[in-house]
């Protein structure tokens, strides 16, 4: 009795391991492998309105860059800035040697003095010229009355004639001296004027209030004509230079507004506005640029060259089924999305319209709204797979 | 009539079954290491599935991207784009390099592939074609998709090089060909990340242009400026992925392609060809060399298992011979109890094969296939195994029953 009892005891236990090695053998082949159904998560497709966003990155640039340098070659005297000083407009922030300009003045100035008494011997000889004249005249009409008279003789009247009109023509040549005299006056003033000029265009000046960037050259150093010695930029008037995907750039126009991510600043939006687009695209790297100011100019100026994220924020667009981007696959050469029918997957083509940068894809064609749709899965789905709702994937296994 | 073997087994059934434990657990490391096997050529495969290509066009005369190194142009995918046949095509950028997460202490790096894809969305070569969590890329910068394997959380920010990213979205069995799981980035950032200088290298390549006094002339104030730029600019990627319009032949489209853009595509019966035959082959080897070896050493020890279980029986088998037992029915005993053993051994081994798999830090995939065929030779080999114990419990002497 004790025994059958110890051996229905083995048995039943006998049995137990085999069933219970057959149901893992069972749960094994069924729920690993490619018959275990996969995991995927479902939600409602709403009909909303998204708005659309475009996303550029771009460097801080200043809108107007002075770069002051010499209009003909020569050899840096001072500079009198250094990079990161305020300079007002008309201030003097270096100079080029003007080897022998100081001389080349002197020299003109000279002649200049020269010129003017030359001038003043001229005029005393015209004072002269116009006595001889006057007295001329005088004799001249003193002998046609005489010779009126018939006390004289003919002879003597036509020589004191022929007196006056030399005496005229001495007046004349004179005169035609004067005024090569005062011409030469003028332009000894004029090449002083223009020397002094070209003296001034040594000093580098700068033609606005802004703050000095870069110091190229220093004293001693020679440069050629055009080439910077000194930058100058208004900190108050910097904007972004952005560069916008082509494929992602549609409606991008003046003037939306962005917001600026300052590398510096790390996640502290700016806001900012576009300036313009650029009518001009990148055609090798395939963007679009557009120039970004901000709404207020920042306290401390960035310096320029930081790297900037401009978001662009576009209009909200029509209400329509809305999904989100995850759930849009590729298959047999047709875009649409998995939609789960009363348990069972279909996958429907669809046509996608904008999408903004939440990965939120408005839908043109193709679903109405209200569907189940598959949004991640735990691998590629096929049609036939079969499928079980979950909430989340990861940390699922199939 | 009553089963000798059953009752025998019920006899001594904790040996029998702690043998068969034992060999499971064998049975399991077999089934592992095919397992193993399986996984290396499925990350292969699964590279180029995940591509989403049909055709690779890489630097002419190599075997890139994966299996050689290849670099081409970035304009060249318009050219490619207006062949016939193509639906689509994309540059594509891999790098494999170590990434860390940011703002983790000590958070540990991980070594990832980093693939730089157009981000045009869901369905465009390059692009991962399922996610498990959050979104695909949606900015031309400073993105990223990971795959879940390298432990990466949405929101979390990354480092690559430079710059930083966040990761916006997590996919699954997005691995390279050596098992390393990728990372979906923007192909212009992935071009800056791969091919631009640390800033270090940057600063002295400045200063030994600017030594150089043919690029640094006095008389000429942009030209150092322009050879600086030209430097440290990039514009190569490391193929162009295509898509083939529906319904086309492959090679009738990659042979234009090869023809007179004079470079070098490979549809994909050949990319797997070479990423299988060549780039994994010795891996693959190493692992089936030693799988042939487990399997063999696993058919001995089972064979010698059964042999000396049923030599452990020798003088019951004798007593049975002795009360005039037929030697079939002896026969039918052994070679039941070894199968009984084998079938343990076998599901043993596939279950915990299959509980540990998940573990293996790469991809381990146990195939049905496998499965059946290890299923039948554990069979054949417990079978044969039987035979050479019943041949020596056949010539047992009755005697030694009584004898010894």
């Amino acid at each position: 009795m004790k025994q059958a009892l110890a051996s229905r005891l083995r048995s039943i236990s006998i049995g137990a391991v085999l069933l219970l090695m057959l149901g893992l053998l069972a749960y094994v082949a069924l729920r690993t492998g490619p018959l275990a159904p996969v995991p995927v998560s479902v939600i409602m497709i709403e009909k909303r309105s998204i708005s659309p966003a475009l996303f550029g990155i771009g460097t801080v640039e200043a809108q107007f860059t002075h770069r002051i340098g010499p209009v003909a070659a020569g050899r840096v005297q001072t500079v009198l800035v250094q990079p990161g000083e305020s300079v007002k407009a008309g201030q003097l922030l270096g100079e080029m040697d003007p080897v022998d300009m100081e001389q080349r003045i002197a020299a003109l100035e000279a002649s200049r003095k020269r010129a003017e008494a030359n001038l003043l011997a001229v005029q005393a000889q015209m004072l002269e010229a116009n006595v001889r004249t006057q007295f001329a005249q005088s004799q001249a009409q003193r002998y046609e009355q005489l010779l009126a008279a018939r006390s004289i003789s003919a002879e003597t009247a036509e020589a004191k004639r022929q007196e006056l009109q030399i005496a005229q023509a001495a007046l004349a040549a004179v005169r035609a001296n004067q005024d090569a005299s005062r011409q030469d006056l003028l332009r000894a003033g004029a090449d002083i004027a223009a020397l002094t000029q070209q003296r001034a265009n040594l000093r580098l000046v700068s033609p606005v209030n802004g703050i000095v960037t870069r110091r190229n050259a220093d004293r001693g150093t020679t440069v050629v004509a055009g080439q910077a010695v000194v930058e100058v930029v208004e900190p108050s008037r910097l904007w972004i230079h952005v560069r916008f995907d082509q494929q992602r750039a549609h409606g991008l126009r003046a003037p939306l507004p962005a917001q600026v991510m300052l590398r510096s600043l790390g996640n502290t939006p700016v806001a900012g506005q576009v300036l313009r687009v650029e009518p001009h695209a990148d055609a090798v790297t395939e963007e679009v640029l557009a120039k970004v100011v901000f709404a207020q100019q920042p306290q401390v100026p960035p310096p320029i060259g930081e790297l900037a994220a401009v978001t662009v924020k576009l209009g909200a667009l029509a209400t329509g089924p809305v999904v989100p981007n995850a759930s849009i696959h590729r298959v047999d050469g047709r875009l649409g999305v998995w939609l789960v029918d009363a348990g069972d997957l279909r996958f429907a083509p669809v046509r996608t319209g904008a999408s903004d940068l939440e990965g939120n894809v408005q839908i043109l064609d193709g679903l109405a709204g209200g569907e189940e749709l598959v949004v991640y899965s735990f691998k590629a789905l096929t049609i036939g797979s079969r499928i079980k709702l979950v909430d989340q994937i990861i940390g699922k296994k199939p | 009539m009553i089963s000798l073997a059953g009752r025998d087994i019920a006899h001594a059934w904790s040996k029998f079954v702690f043998t068969g434990i034992g060999l499971g657990l064998l049975i399991g490391v077999t089934l592992t290491m095919a397992g193993v096997y399986r996984g290396m050529v499925d990350d292969a495969k699964a590279l180029l599935d995940n591509s989403g290509a049909d055709l690779w066009v890489v630097q002419q005369d190599t075997q890139g991207p994966y299996a050689e190194s290849s670099s081409l142009p970035d304009d060249n995918y318009r050219a490619i784009l207006g062949m016939a046949g193509v639906a689509r095509a994309a540059n594509v950028t891999y790098l494999t390099m170590q990434v860390s997460p940011l703002g983790d202490g000590q958070a540990r790096e991980v070594r990832t592939m980093v693939v730089g894809v157009t981000p045009d969305g869901a369905g465009h070569p390059g692009q991962p074609s399922y996610l498990v969590d959050g979104r695909h890329l949606t900015r031309g910068h400073y993105e990223a998709v990971a795959d879940i394997a390298t432990g990466f959380k949405v929101g979390q920010r990354i480092r690559i090089r430079r710059n930083d990213y966040t990761v916006v979205g997590l996919t699954r069995r997005m691995v390279s060909s050596g098992g390393d799981p990728m990372v979906f980035i923007p192909i212009k950032d992935a071009q800056q990340a791969q091919f631009l200088k640390d800033n270090d290298a940057i600063v002295r390549q400045r200063e030994r242009t600017a030594q150089n006094p043919a690029l640094n002339r006095p008389g000429v104030p942009g030209l150092l400026d322009a050879v600086i730029a030209s430097q440290s600019s990039n514009t190569s990627v490391n193929a162009v992925l295509v898509q083939i319009e529906a319904g086309t032949d492959p090679e009738a489209v990659a042979e234009p392609i090869r023809r007179w853009k004079r470079l070098s595509v490979y549809t994909r019966t050949q990319m797997h060809m070479i990423l299988v035959d060549k780039l994994i082959a010795t891996a693959a080897r190493q692992i089936a060399m030693f799988l042939v070896i487990l399997a063999v050493v696993s058919a001995a020890i089972v064979a010698f298992i059964i042999y000396t279980l049923t030599l452990g029986k020798i003088r019951e088998i004798a007593v049975l011979k002795l009360i005039g037992t037929r030697n079939r029915t002896i026969a039918s005993m052994i070679m039941q109890q070894a199968i009984a053993l084998g079938l343990i051994g076998f599901v043993v081994g596939k279950v915990s094969a299959t509980f540990w798999a998940p573990i293996f830090p790469k991809y381990v995939l146990l195939e049905s296939g496998d499965a059946v065929r290890g299923f039948v030779t554990v069979v054949i080999i417990c079978v044969l195994a039987s035979i050479l114990a019943i041949r020596a419990a056949l010539n047992v002497d009755p005697a030694e029953a009584i004898g010894g």
